[in-house]
């Protein structure tokens, strides 16, 4: 399992996600973003969370120009397996490869915290080690993360499961930190190769940091 | 030279969390006489061109590719000579 990470200047997550995906027993490579191709042997492409060309403009748009980006898009329609987490959810969708967008969260604050999330759907690479209404710990760091989509993007996100994760409270029940449409965390395309979460997992590898529920999310795609 | 403006405002119908902080604000200074407050950022920048018509078509461009999102975001844009 080769796990290719994409670093943007700004990215400041690459290091902790590179750190879960090894323990886990996947080799990785950190690829910086004046690359023009995808290593040939990526089983899966992560890009990594931070602020990338410091969240001018907009939170990913500078971001989707950069060269590595066409390599990444190619990748991606071509069946390849590709994360966004965070500033990587943000830049997917503003690359057109998920979506909707992430509009400033409704309290204005920057949040980071531990929130809890409910799996929504689970009939996927990523999600597949979990169960339906499973609710997982997981930390959040964000100042856009109020998903956005309109009233018929939803629909379809409905209709065809790709509505993955949303925030709850511990019991399960939905909790809104942000404002986002339907309290919506996490999502994927329709092709169920592209994914994106706002929610850090690599930041929830180990007990003694405060939760390990995100082994069994990054362990997904280790299971073909 | 031509000078252009760009505006770029969150569309009618997505909530702008800035403009009703704003608002709020505003309201908590007396200003009571306030509503609609939106929230959005303008980009300038001078454009090599001489023709209108293809000044409005470029900057047009540039808003669709970059300066806005239009999933969430309405532009306009002006353009001085």
């Amino acid at each position: 399992m080769k796990v290719t990470i994409l670093q943007f200047p700004g990215t400041n997550c690459e290091y902790d996600t590179e750190h879960a995906f090894k323990s886990l027993g996947a080799d990785t490579e950190i690829l910086w973003h004046k690359s023009q191709s995808v290593p040939s042997d990526t089983d899966l492409l992560v890009v990594a969370g931070g602020f990338s060309y410091g969240d001018y403009l907009r939170s990913g748009a500078i971001a989707k120009f950069s060269p590595v980006m066409k390599a990444v898009i190619n990748y991606a329609n071509n069946g390849g397996k590709v994360l966004g987490i965070c500033n990587g959810f943000q830049v997917l969708t503003e690359a057109g490869l998920l979506p909707g967008a992430l509009k400033r969260n409704e309290s204005l604050h920057f949040l980071s915290k531990h929130h809890t999330l409910k799996v929504v759907n689970n009939d996927n690479i990523f999600l597949k080690e979990l169960n339906k209404d499973d609710v997982l710990n997981v930390p959040i760091a964000h100042h856009d993360g109020n998903y956005y989509i309109d009233e018929d993007g939803l629909k379809e996100l409905y209709a065809n499961n790709q509505v993955l994760l949303k925030y709850c409270d511990e019991k399960g029940n939905e909790k809104n930190p942000n404002g986002s449409v339907d309290s919506i965390a996490g999502i994927c395309n329709k092709e169920k190769n592209v994914f994106g979460l706002m929610p850090h997992p690599e930041r929830a590898m180990e007990k003694i940091l405060g939760s390990d529920d995100g082994v069994k999310m990054l362990q997904g795609f280790f299971k073909a | 030279m031509m000078k252009a403006i760009v505006n770029v405002f969150l569309k009618a119908g997505v909530l702008d969390a800035q403009g009703k902080a704003v608002h709020h604000a505003l309201t908590s200074l007396h200003f009571n006489n306030v509503s609609n407050v939106r929230v959005g950022k303008q980009i300038i920048f001078s454009l090599d061109e001489k023709d209108e018509k293809k000044a409005m078509t470029a900057v047009t461009k540039m808003c669709e590719e970059l300066l806005a999102n239009t999933v969430i975001e309405d532009y306009t844009i002006e353009l001085i000579k």
